[in-house]
């Protein structure tokens, strides 16, 4: 160990039942922290309520993204079957005409206005919930404790992070020890 | 109590075993990854690779030679390969629909399978891609397909239903990773933390991404899942109606119908399900996994499998009327002599020479699902195995009778001809079961093959009944202590 010194990183309070960590999570809401997260082993139902949080709005960026997928389907095909100019040198468009149609019949290209919206539409979810969660991260200090490898298991946790503006090493413990949670930590980091 | 709950007033119970716990979940599903594999998947594995070495010698010999060693010729010019293709596809489409739109139907017991059909997805598209691919004949020249900028200025023709399927199929595979592995994300998360050894630990927390199982992620996450759920649904839809747009376009009678879309659908979905069931089956005794996958689960998929039998037949009925109420000829001789061998036409009486394929689509596809009226059938194991194989078969034939009974004998006869398959043919589609079966026996054995967090959510209690608690919170004695004071 090079560096020996640490700092509180955040308090982990463990539970046993779903219910003991609503109640939990209702009196820390309740008591005005932030910074402050419940861990459970899949998506529990009602903790957003519980919680406080706000409504997710990542359906917002897989809508935009999902429009501009269509967007970008319209002009490809535009300009590559009906349009003649040589945008920024990538090659000519060529107005081809098949089976009579119009070089730009629409109807034709309905699917693949569909499958690219649906294309873009699927990355920006996906990416748009990594940024919206900043995962990938695999430092976080929570993983210094080794009881916290339940909480992907069959045990809950709630997490108070000591960057929250009223974490306090006495009162939080104090908050989180009036929840009659079965396992209380000090989760510690070192100092960079 | 909230939306969680079965609904007792309709007959629902609880999917899993009373006294099931989280932790039972935990071990049943992530100990397949952990214990030694068993001597009957070391048996399969090696059986599979050595499948797909023939698959890869089958496919050095059609490119040295080119695609005269299959026996494509005039008139039939699609023939195995296409009918492969469909069939692969086809399968792929029970994994997206019983992780999609069962989704949005909040059916529940699609917990229990859905990670596994979407792998079986996965793969099948893989199979199902290489062949239009290697049907170019010259693979290397593929990225024609794309609309990439070229010297030779020139860009594919997107009023071509190949084209659009080229986009279709290439979609739904990304989709399709994409949704599969965003569901996998807190199955690693299990994993990892299970690890004994630094490897596992390290392989697993990479594809993990650090995930902390935080309510502040499971809340967009969630959010996310249900986006995937409804892009996917309309994704699934579309890509098997873009894949009959290859054939209902065309002018080939037997081909030029607008029953198709929603007839190719039904049909990979029932043949998706058919082959969850059979490998569902296979990996539910080798891996013991029947406390998680209940004859319940089973009986339902069955109940499935009954519903798009009878689609199926319905489009089947539905192709011979148009057939007959259109008076076209050349439809009529299709669908009498072509398929069901009538020698309509034929001076000689002589039935037509492909008859017994359509026999046997009809055998296996409307005929034998039947026996799934009856529960006794629904809920026995040998008899959904065997019904869930003769109906991949008779899926086979349904694409092999589209594709070469429609072709052989059109319009002119001074162009009919006949089509006969080659053991090129024959190796090149069994030696994709050998890529389909080393992906999926990799799969079984280093993925969770059940999702892990959603069946710990179907679990009895695993939410908290939130009114009741914010109610009930301002009483005594529900907390031991004041909340401190500032």
């Amino acid at each position: 160990m090079a560096n020996e010194k640490k700092k509180p990183a955040l308090y982990l309070a463990e539970y046993d039942t779903p219910n003991a960590i609503a109640r939990a999570a209702m009196r820390v809401r309740d008591a005005g922290y932030q910074k402050w997260d419940c861990h459970t082993p899949y998506a529990m139902h009602g903790m957003d309520e519980a919680m406080g949080l706000k409504p997710t709005r990542i359906g917002v960026i897989s809508f935009i993204f999902g429009m501009l997928g269509v967007g970008t389907a319209v002009l490809m095909m535009q300009y590559t079957n009906a349009w003649t100019f040589n945008l920024l040198d990538i090659g000519w468009g060529y107005p081809l005409v098949v089976g009579g149609k119009p070089p730009g019949a629409f109807p034709s290209m309905v699917p693949i206005m569909f499958e690219l919206g649906v294309l873009l539409c699927g990355f920006a979810t996906l990416f748009g919930l990594l940024g919206i969660i900043k995962l990938p991260r695999h430092n976080h200090p929570i993983f210094e404790s080794d009881r916290f490898e339940a909480a992907s298991g069959d045990k809950f946790f709630i997490s108070i992070e000591a960057d929250d503006q009223k974490f306090d090493l006495e009162r939080t413990k104090a908050l989180l020890e009036s929840t009659n949670p079965t396992y209380l930590e000090l989760v510690e980091e070192e100092v960079q | 109590m909230s939306y969680d709950a079965p609904i007792k007033e309709i007959g629902e119970t609880y999917l899993l075993p009373e006294g099931t716990t989280a932790n039972d979940v935990t071990e049943t599903i992530a100990g397949v990854t952990e214990n030694p594999a068993p001597r009957g998947w070391w048996l399969l594995f090696l059986a599979s690779v050595s499948v797909l070495g023939i698959m890869g010698a089958a496919l050095a010999y059609l490119f040295y030679q080119g695609v005269g060693v299959w026996g494509n010729n005039a008139p039939v010019y699609w023939a195995w390969d296409i009918t492969n293709f469909v069939w692969w596809i086809g399968i792929g489409h029970a994994g997206t629909l019983i992780s999609a739109i069962l989704f949005l139907f909040r059916q529940k017991w699609r917990t229990s399978i859905n990670r596994f059909a979407e792998a079986m997805t996965v793969f099948a598209v893989l199979c199902a891609g290489l062949f239009p691919a290697i049907h170019t004949g010259r693979p290397w020249f593929d990225y024609y397909l794309f609309p990439l900028p070229n010297q030779m200025d020139m860009w594919p023709n997107f009023k071509s239903p190949l084209m659009w399927d080229v986009f279709a199929v290439s979609t739904y595979l990304t989709i399709s990773v994409i949704f599969w592995y965003v569901g996998l994300i807190p199955d690693f998360a299990t994993l990892r933390d299970r690890s004994k050894n630094l490897t596992r630990k390290r392989v697993y927390g990479f594809f993990a991404l650090g995930w902390r199982g935080a309510h502040r992620h499971w809340q967009h996450y969630e959010r996310a899942y249900l986006i995937f759920a409804g892009i996917s649904t309309p994704l699934v839809l579309s890509v098997h109606s873009v894949v009959s747009f290859d054939f209902a376009t065309s002018v080939v009678p037997g081909w030029h119908t607008t029953i198709f879309p929603p007839y190719f659908v039904a049909g990979a979905v029932f043949s998706g399900f058919a082959l969850v069931m059979t490998l569902m089956l296979i990996c539910r005794s080798v891996f013991k996994l029947h406390g998680i996958v209940t004859i319940k689960h089973l009986d339902l998929m069955n109940k499935f499998m009954l519903g798009t039998a009878l689609l199926v037949g319905y489009a089947y009925a539905m192709e011979f009327f148009i057939a007959w109420y259109s008076s076209n000829p050349y439809e009529q001789w299709v669908f009498l002599h072509n398929r069901l061998g009538w020698g309509m036409l034929d001076s000689k009486g002589n039935w037509g020479p492909l008859w017994w394929a359509y026999y046997a689509m009809v055998s296996c596809n409307v005929i034998v699902p039947q026996i799934f009226w009856f529960k006794r059938a629904r809920t026995s194991v040998p008899i959904m195995l065997i019904a869930s194989v003769l109906i991949n078969i008779g899926m086979w034939f349904e694409r092999f009778v589209i594709i070469v009974t429609s072709l052989y004998q059109d319009f002119l006869p001074s162009s009919w001809g006949m089509f006969h398959p080659t053991l090129i043919d024959v190796l090149t589609y069994l030696g994709t079961f050998g890529l389909f079966f080393t992906l999926f026996l990799l799969f079984v054995r280093w993925v969770p093959m059940i999702a892990i967090a959603e069946v710990k959510g179907t679990l009895p209690g695993a939410h908290p009944d939130i009114h009741a608690l914010e109610s009930r919170q301002e009483e005594p004695g529900t907390a031991a202590a004041p909340v401190p004071a500032e």
